[in-house]
């Protein structure tokens, strides 16, 4: 029951998806005084929804004076609050160390995930649905469950001084090596992408003698773009973002990432922290998420309506 | 190579005369296949199933990492369910969140969504803006809502000009998780695409059929829309809660402010411990400091346990009950 309500989502992605080019020849219904209304509520929600980023610029903008008083545009600017923000702890250390993390993961994460559901979508072996039974079982799976044990277990891997540890703990591996696994929720949301692979050109390519790595290669992975972009942004906007993760496993200063390093304004500050500063070095964390969604954000949604997972 | 040719064209009725096991190709294939899979299915085993098996041994034990494990029965059980006060406020707090945020999610996201069916100019901007704050997390986002939500914050300020005096939010026990829903309702807009993508399936002739009728907006939206939406509606509740039963940074973070940030014992949950939720909890068991009820690892084991049969059970029960009210087309 569990795996059928899964594996047939209720939201029926692409086709419930509204085309944009085929919305630009229907025309469009005329506004009555109901359909004004209806937009004008909606253009009073969509401000409610970005007033929080703009009080966020413009808090980071102000002086310590100019945070008693509620204006939106500070005056004075206090553009000096950037480099502030960033003077104390190991800002261009964390930085590099997010960056390394998030990008290796990507890499271990979208190679693993696409040869996997490349398996599950378009070879037949004895075993398979079994497997991709457990698959659909394991994203049902709280993350908990699993927590203590693999803390435990990254304790008792030996690293052999990799970045002067002797286990897993207070290394990158805990947070590097389980991507080379991949994820349940991308294997399945890729290998219901690649079921719409016609098998036509993989058996012409088999024919031709091609290897099955070389059909992944030139065949599988340049058809999946679309859902291999979708998942790389999700696993960048993960892995960017994630919290708990280097909480347990990162311990050393110089190993920490961004997110740990943003929580050492609240230690420094000790209750009152500094708002203003505290509100660039967010925006600046933030940043690189807020570009690439600008610039990929089709892929955001269109990953929402593939899965029919909201995130989060 | 010309016999291979041959075996791949004429493939089905090799089938039909060779039994599976015998054919080459298939047995190529089938290497290949768990070869492919074989990435997920190492980490499968290495990371989830051992980790799972060990977690529910050690569950059964007194371990604190550094000696060896100490079997003890059901020992661990019995003193969360009999004598752990911090578990039951935990629970108390889990669940008094799910059974707040889970509906109130429902009924805005789907009231949006259902707004932004109406085919409104700039849909497609709309749709993005909502979104927009889904792919912020992490901790600056919880900065900047605790920011928003400070006594004299942004959302007080606004209320002060419709002169309603705000309450004290993060602050305020009684209002950590009300503070908790409001900062919720940031990210409904995953929830917003969703329900509209259900929306958009719902076959325009139903509601043309129903205005011949003479049905109003209501009996519309009662007998049309709802029952249409329901398998959404339903899949959404069942991943919403599994999802608010483990909300671990932002509380972490906000119960972080109040308590100065260090210190952590078992008790670390927010002013009066009101924003002690599950994996709050487990964490300040597992990882907290040793001597203020930290580093039990077989406790915590336990406690991972618990939430993994309750996340179970209600999932299970909602799955019963969907047969009630969730229509499915084909049926």
């Amino acid at each position: 029951m569990t795996s059928t309500f899964i594996e047939n989502p209720p939201v029926q992605p692409v086709e419930a998806l509204p085309r944009e080019q085929r919305r630009d020849t229907k025309p469009r219904r005329p506004l009555t005084i109901g359909r004004l209304l209806a937009l004008l509520l909606m253009i009073g929600i969509t401000i409610l929804f970005v007033v929080p980023l703009f009080w966020m610029v413009s808090t980071s903008l102000k002086t310590p004076q100019g945070l008693l008083k509620p204006d939106w545009i500070p005056n004075p600017i206090a553009w000096e609050n950037y480099t502030t923000a960033f003077s104390f702890g190991l800002w261009p250390r964390w930085f590099l160390n997010t960056i390394i993390i998030t990008l290796v993961s990507l890499v271990g994460m979208v190679l693993s995930t696409s040869l996997v559901a490349y398996s599950f979508a378009l070879l037949r072996w004895p075993g398979r649905d079994f497997m991709f039974a457990l698959v659909l079982a394991t994203m049902m799976l709280p993350e908990v469950v699993t927590l203590i044990p693999q803390f435990i277990l990254f304790s008792r891997l030996p690293a052999f001084g990799f970045q002067g540890s002797k286990v897993w703990v207070n290394t990158f591996l805990p947070l590097i090596v389980p991507a080379f696994t991949g994820s349940a929720f991308y294997i399945f949301l890729l290998r219901q992408f690649m079921r719409g692979i016609p098998t036509e050109l993989t058996e012409a390519a088999k024919i031709d003698g091609a290897s099955r790595l070389g059909i992944w290669w030139h065949i599988v992975l340049p058809l999946s773009k679309p859902a291999l972009a979708t998942i790389a942004i999700f696993h960048f906007q993960g892995a960017w973002q994630d919290f708990m993760k280097p909480l347990l496993y990162l311990q050393s200063e110089e190993l920490y990432t961004i997110q740990l390093g943003l929580t050492q304004f609240q230690a420094a500050a000790g209750g009152a922290p500094a708002w203003n500063w505290l509100m660039a070095a967010s925006l600046v964390v933030m940043l690189p998420v807020l570009v690439v969604f600008v610039l990929f954000q089709q892929y955001f949604i269109e990953g929402i309506s593939i899965s029919g997972f909201g995130g989060r | 190579m010309d016999r291979t040719i041959n075996r791949e064209a004429s493939g089905d009725q090799l089938a039909r005369r060779l039994p599976r096991r015998y054919s080459r190709l298939a047995f190529q294939e089938a290497v290949a296949g768990w070869l492919f899979a074989s990435p997920w299915i190492i980490g499968f085993l290495v990371f989830t199933a051992v980790p799972m098996l060990f977690s529910l041994y050690a569950s059964f034990t007194r371990y604190n990492i550094i000696a060896a494990p100490k079997w003890i029965g059901l020992r661990n059980y019995e003193t969360i369910f009999f004598n752990d006060n911090f578990f039951w406020k935990a629970l108390e707090n889990t669940f008094w969140l799910v059974g707040f945020k889970v509906p109130i999610v429902m009924i805005v996201a789907i009231a949006i969504a259902m707004l932004l069916n109406l085919d409104l100019p700039g849909e497609r901007f709309f749709r993005t803006i909502i979104y927009l704050p889904n792919v912020l997390s992490g901790v600056a986002a919880v900065f900047l809502w605790q920011w928003i939500l400070a006594p004299d914050g942004l959302l007080n300020r606004g209320l002060a000009l419709v002169g309603i005096d705000g309450p004290a939010w993060f602050v305020d026990p009684a209002w950590t998780k009300p503070g908790l829903i409001v900062m919720g309702m940031w990210w409904i807009g995953g929830n917003v695409l969703i329900y509209l993508a259900g929306l958009k399936g719902i076959p325009s002739q139903l509601y043309e059929a129903a205005a011949i009728d003479g049905a109003n907006w209501w009996a519309k939206t009662r007998h049309i829309t709802l029952p249409m939406l329901s398998p959404t509606i339903f899949f959404q509740i069942v991943t919403t809660i599994i999802g608010t039963f483990q909300i671990f940074t932002t509380v972490y973070i906000i119960a972080g402010s109040s308590a100065g940030g260090s210190g952590r014992d078992v008790a670390f949950g927010g002013p009066g411990q009101s924003l002690l939720f599950y994996v709050l909890y487990l964490y300040n068991r597992a990882f907290g400091k040793v001597g203020v009820g930290g580093l039990q690892m077989g406790y915590a084991s336990a406690l991972a346990w618990i939430l993994f049969v309750i996340i179970l059970v209600i999932t299970l029960i909602q799955l019963r009950l969907a047969k009630r009210w969730v229509y499915y087309e084909s049926e």
